[in-house]
């Protein structure tokens, strides 16, 4: 996605403003006005704009959404599979998405390279990237959803998240899963989401090891969630029942993004 | 007054006064359409500034007339409003069901009927004069946009949820499909709007009967 930063406007006076809105409604003849209350748009300007600039609404709007992370945390089905695609499907070329453009991606050096894992985990050792390729592998071909409208069929391999889970002797009865990016993104999911059959600690894209530009050395791909919280460059893994947050997360989107 | 119109309200005592005009909207139906308005009017600007971030047409809406600064903004603005669209166009259904409201207003109703009322309105020769029954025009028009509310919310399930929702998804043709399933049906929402505003602006008591109830 573009990299979207709220606009310095939100800490505006919000009395200014209702001041200005009255002066101006006061200079419309009822004519003005009735031409305008006929079109939608002359509605939003009427009601909309300033609203969402006050720090009560925002505060409102807050809460709401993380009753919607209770509501999709009861809506989501632990054993239903996304979609799966055939080969001929996949999308070309996969779009590239970042919060910087393709030029910035970072260029890790896959023999310096390693993963690390802290938190309420049994073994605290980092991995190898070789360490990670000699695990068991599976290749999922899912619909990458954007919390932009637009979406991309891709191709992706790797390890099953649970698997991994496994191996580092995570606490499964932990809430959340934390993921730290090379790229200084991050982002965290729920437990039940990571335990997901499809989620998947990937390695490669479309036959090929991961690219740079999606995520080398190695990205996490969940099919069941949107794609800000499919996190590329992953550098550092964290079990931990403190609420992690995340980049676009902490700016305002929705904290469980499931799809 | 018909048995149509049985309603919390006119059981009051202020319904015998025999001056005043007969019940037409029970307050139940007042409220839900207000309610309505308003969480439409929310919907469609925050769904503008959402479709502005990934456009499916040769076009954006401009940001002045969306609701929500930033897509994210939008985004929070239009997965609450769902839930005000969601519960109050049950509470709608589920009033209408019971007082039986929608078999009275809207049947008997065909195509033929209103094709004849929408060329006697064309030709201003429609007759209002009996604000508690519809003519056919309106019946098929306010069940219009009843169906394509149903369809927003469907299509709007599938966006929110393809995965959890898949047999849905499924059954509108996939993710995809359903954004423009989505789209064509605010579209259609706001052509209805559109007339339906026009029609208020004609007959302005219209307007005073949907606050008054009367």
């Amino acid at each position: 996605m573009n990299k979207q930063i709220k606009t310095p406007e939100s800490g505006v006076d919000a009395d200014a403003i209702i001041k200005e809105a009255v002066s101006l409604v006061g200079r419309f003849n009822r004519r003005h006005f009735l031409k305008q209350f006929a079109t939608l748009g002359g509605l939003s300007l009427l009601t909309g704009c300033s609203i969402s600039d006050h720090d009560g609404v925002e505060k409102l709007l807050a809460q709401v959404s993380r009753f919607n992370d209770k509501a999709q945390a009861w809506l989501f089905d632990p054993n239903k599979l996304a979609p799966t695609y055939s080969k001929s499907q996949i999308t070309r070329p996969f779009p590239f998405n970042a919060y910087y453009s393709e030029a910035e991606v970072p260029q890790v050096d896959a023999a310096d390279f390693q993963l690390d894992v802290s938190g309420r985990v049994s073994n605290h050792k980092s991995w190898t990237l070789a360490e990670l390729q000699a695990l068991p592998q599976v290749e999922q071909i899912t619909r990458h959803i954007c919390v932009e409208g637009w979406s991309a069929i891709g191709r992706w391999h790797g390890v099953p998240f649970s698997e991994f889970l496994k191996r580092i002797g995570a606490d499964t009865s932990a809430k959340y899963v934390a993921f730290h990016c090379v790229d200084d993104y991050f982002t965290s999911i729920d437990m039940a989401t990571a335990l997901h059959p499809q989620t998947q600690l990937t390695l490669g894209f479309d036959g090929q090891p991961l690219p740079a530009r999606y995520g080398f050395p190695l990205k996490i791909r969940i099919p069941t969630k949107l794609g800000y919280k499919n996190p590329k460059h992953v550098q550092a893994i964290q079990i931990t029942n403190i609420y992690p947050g995340g980049y676009w997360e902490n700016q305002g989107y929705n904290w469980f993004g499931g799809s | 007054m018909s048995g149509s119109l049985t309603s919390i309200s006119n059981t009051t005592p202020e319904n015998s006064d025999k001056i005043k005009p007969a019940m037409i909207h029970p307050l139940w139906l007042r409220l839900t359409h207000w309610v309505n308005a308003l969480a439409v009017l929310i919907l469609i600007g925050s769904g503008w500034r959402i479709y502005n971030a990934s456009p499916l047409f040769g076009f954006s809406f401009p940001d002045d007339i969306t609701l929500g600064g930033w897509l994210g903004g939008a985004l929070d603005w239009h997965f609450a409003a769902m839930w005000i669209l969601a519960a109050n166009g049950l509470i709608y259904l589920l009033f209408n069901g019971v007082s039986r409201r929608f078999w009275h207003k809207f049947s008997p109703l065909s195509p033929r009927a209103v094709w004849s009322d929408i060329k006697a309105a064309l030709r201003s020769r429609l007759s209002h004069a009996e604000a508690s029954r519809y003519n056919s025009v309106q019946k098929a028009a306010y069940l219009f946009v009843v169906l394509d509310l149903v369809l927003l919310v469907l299509s709007g399930l599938v966006l929110w949820k393809s995965v959890q929702f898949s047999t849905l998804a499924f059954l509108l043709g996939g993710y995809e499909t359903a954004r423009y399933v989505h789209f064509c049906s605010m579209a259609f929402l706001l052509g209805f709007i559109t007339i339906h505003l026009l029609m208020v602006l004609l007959v302005p008591r219209s307007l005073l009967t949907m606050i008054r109830g009367r």
